[in-house]
């Protein structure tokens, strides 16, 4: 960006600049992948970091878990504690050193690694390198389930109706709202069902949940409505800050309508744990 | 059937959160909001029904205004040779203060008691209707939405539609109370009530003020965008014309104008182009039968330099203030427009307000988003919004002493205490061992979990943690993989 500020060369902006290319994938499923498992996996949806494993593994795919990751650094960096925030990621790097995908079944997380580890490391060239190569081979699960592995899923479970809920930031980084319809799609007795505004934010945003609780309980209040009102039985979500958002409003509510996993509901629709 | 003269504008009350917490209350406000956004949301995807050419368009709407701003000060001083030469006299303000004393000047030198203005958000930067209002003028606004919060002592809570948190019932009760007309809602009749208390007022004033969308360095020209003809008539009817707007409008040139224009007018309103574009360059030539006698330009700085100095926060000005970014935001659309309490509202607002009034003045503003980049996705010159909303984060909760001074009022969320805590979060997620032990304690001890955390369980049951980690499952998981 900096460059169009201070080289720009008068009048070669009449035609516009190329658009980014999609992202490439590669052609072979890989041997063998890290597991990021995100923070909020690891201590409130554990059963979702494993369905993933279970996924991925069933794939004939090799799946690394390194004991000494936590977070991706995230939280810090949006509340604007920079610093802080690349310590965090700083101590995640040598741990998924190794020249193979890293899959993260969170898709703010997982946006987090792809689009602002570059930011982070913008004043260290040797650590820039290697967090550009980082984001080159991270994905999010659904995406790296459908595009890198070609999952062809057979529904074994009764028809039910669902909702999808995509992060925010998932969905405009990485498009994994059509990640997930074109899985569910695989599944022949589920239907998806669109729910009100389901492009809007969920209200989480990380600590602007607890900084501006006004504002973020009406955007709950609004997106679990629209999820009731949508008539799913289920909803789900493959990012897990949205899902305990959704989850602990709908809750507090008293309602019996829930968020599951993206992982744990593929798992369990294609035969998982029988 | 008369206008009321002298109107003063309100003072904001209360903080932001206090009145966001209000706006939430209101359901007809929220309600208004809602339908209006939805409305604008769709016109705008209808606009853009081709995804390949917006993402074009947006793209070189981008690189047209990086391209200005990379040579600002060359341009505006082409801008002031090429206004001069056409027969517009050019005053620059750094401050509003002094935009108002330049105004004041110009309307005491000729004695003129009322102004009719054109939709200016530069002028509500300056409070000029409350300025003026002080002295004995009149400044009426011209532009429908303005004219009504005007005329119900309100400022805009939009900055394309500025009555927008208004209905038409609403309208017409304010009519009724105010102008003294018989009650009607119907929208049409509502409109032709303005317009004749405007065309009187048109004939009468003495100056006409307007902003300006593009100022165009190469050939000296203020274009103007508007839907009323307002804009039109506020600046060829009256002797006296004064355009206001800030320093970061200018453009190289008029083919720079086309492709903005178009993104402009599509991503604010849908519409194609907009119902009248004024091209003003100089005031009445001798063979002209209309015209204003006078032109005048006030350029305004108003804390734009601050933000040009840095190379990302720079991208600020890119803006060319077309609202899409407030219709996509839920939060804006929750709230409105008057809670953010300054006179951009929205995500813009949230990220040139600091640089107006200073940090320290709106220390909530950054921090009231979610950064869900509905705006950042819709801005149709691609201002990386959400990413300059955490840029002020994290200059919000620098020590107010750090040597390194970007902007005025940076460090006023400062707090030992928070960054006490965010210390301690990073040492525990930097530290495999303290992760261990922390992730040991809260799946062990997760009964003790307390019900009542804060703000989060003012909405939501308490999160429990799992019985296990996947931590835990997951070594578990390998061992037994290793065992076969």
């Amino acid at each position: 960006m900096s460059e169009l500020f201070y080289n720009a060369v008068p009048n070669t902006t009449r035609v516009a600049p190329p658009l980014p290319e999609p992202r490439q994938y590669p052609s072979e499923k890989p041997a063998r992948v890290y597991l990021f498992g995100t923070c909020v996996v690891d201590l409130f949806y554990p059963e979702a970091g494993m369905d993933a494993i279970h996924l991925l593994e069933r794939e004939g795919i090799r799946v690394e878990y390194p004991q000494e990751q936590s977070c991706c650094g995230q939280p810090a960096y949006t509340s604007g504690y920079t610093e802080q925030a690349r310590q965090v990621a700083r101590s995640q790097l040598a741990l998924f050193a190794g020249d193979f995908p890293v899959v993260v079944p969170s898709g703010s997380c997982a946006g987090m690694i792809r689009e602002h580890y570059a930011d982070l490391f913008k004043d260290e060239p040797a650590t820039l390198q290697q967090v550009q190569a980082l984001a080159a081979r991270t994905y999010e699960l659904a995406e790296f389930l459908l595009n890198v592995c070609k999952v062809q899923f057979k529904d074994s479970g009764e028809p039910v109706k669902v909702a999808l809920h995509t992060s925010c930031s998932a969905r405009r980084e990485m498009n994994t709202h059509l990640h997930g319809r074109a899985l569910l799609a695989q599944l022949g007795n589920v239907e998806r069902v669109e729910h009100n505004h389901e492009s809007e934010c969920c209200g989480f945003g990380g600590t602007f949940s607890v900084r501006m609780p006004d504002i973020s309980g009406a955007m709950v209040a609004d997106k679990t409505r629209a999820l009731k009102e949508s008539g799913a039985h289920q909803v789900l979500s493959a990012d897990c800050g949205c899902l305990m958002n959704i989850n602990g409003a709908l809750e507090k509510q008293r309602e019996t309508l829930r968020g599951l996993h993206l992982a744990s509901f593929l798992w369990q629709r294609t035969g998982g744990g029988q | 059937m008369s206008a009321p003269t002298l109107i003063p504008t309100v003072e904001v009350q209360d903080d932001f959160r206090t009145r966001a917490h209000k706006a939430l209350g209101d359901a007809q406000l929220r309600n208004n909001f809602r339908s209006a956004m939805d409305s604008l949301m769709t016109k705008r995807a209808v606009a853009f029904s081709d995804a390949h050419e917006r993402e074009h368009l947006r793209a070189l709407g981008n690189a047209i205004r990086a391209r200005a701003l990379s040579k600002l000060p060359d341009l505006l001083e082409q801008l002031e040779q090429n206004l001069t030469r056409n027969g517009v006299k050019v005053h620059w303000a750094e401050t509003v203060d002094e935009a108002n004393d330049l105004v004041l000047s110009i309307i005491r030198a000729h004695e003129a008691r009322q102004v009719i203005k054109g939709k200016s958000m530069v002028s509500e930067e300056m409070e000029m209707n409350h300025v003026l209002a002080e002295q004995g003028i009149e400044c009426l606004e011209s532009d429908m939405g303005e004219f009504i919060v005007q005329l119900d002592h309100e400022k805009p809570s939009h900055i394309i539609m500025p009555a927008i948190h208004k209905n038409a019932g609403q309208v017409a009760s304010l009519f009724h109370d105010k102008l003294g007309v018989e009650y009607t809602k119907d929208v049409d009749q509502l409109i032709q009530i303005g317009r004749k208390v405007l065309r009187q007022k048109f004939f009468e004033a003495d100056i006409g003020v307007s902003g300006v969308n593009f100022a165009v360095a190469e050939t000296g020209t203020l274009l103007l965008v508007e839907n009323e003809g307002n804009g039109r008539m506020s600046t060829t009817v009256p002797p006296v014309h004064i355009a206001v707007t800030g320093i970061e409008k200018v453009v190289e040139n008029l083919r720079d104008v086309v492709p903005l224009l178009s993104l402009l007018t599509r991503s604010a309103l849908g519409q194609p182009i907009t119902t009248y574009v004024n091209m003003i360059s100089g005031p009445r030539k001798a063979h002209e039968l209309d015209g204003p006698q006078e032109v005048h330009l006030v350029l305004l700085d108003n804390g734009r330099s601050q933000a040009f100095a840095d190379s990302e926060l720079r991208q600020t000005l890119n803006c060319i203030r077309c609202g899409a970014c407030m219709n996509h935001c839920p939060v804006y659309t929750r709230i409105g427009g008057h809670a953010y309490g300054e006179v951009y509202p929205g995500p813009i607002g949230k990220i040139i307000t600091p640089h107006m009034v200073g940090l320290a003045k709106v220390p909530d503003h950054p921090s009231a988003s979610s950064l869900c980049g509905a705006c950042g996705e819709v801005c149709p010159v691609k201002i990386p919004i959400p990413s300059l909303l955490r840029r002020l984060r994290e200059e919000n909760v620098k020590a107010p002493d750090s040597p390194n001074q970007v902007m005025r009022g940076q460090g006023s969320k400062y707090s030992r205490k928070e960054r006490f805590i965010w210390n301690a979060w990073a040492r525990l997620n930097s530290s495999p061992a303290l992760y261990r032990l922390f992730g040991f304690f809260a799946t062990r001890l997760r009964n003790l979990t307390p019900s009542n955390i804060g703000p989060w369980t003012q909405n939501h049951s308490a999160p429990k943690p799992a019985a296990r980690s996947l931590h835990d499952l997951a070594r578990a998981h390998q061992g037994k993989q290793g065992d076969q």
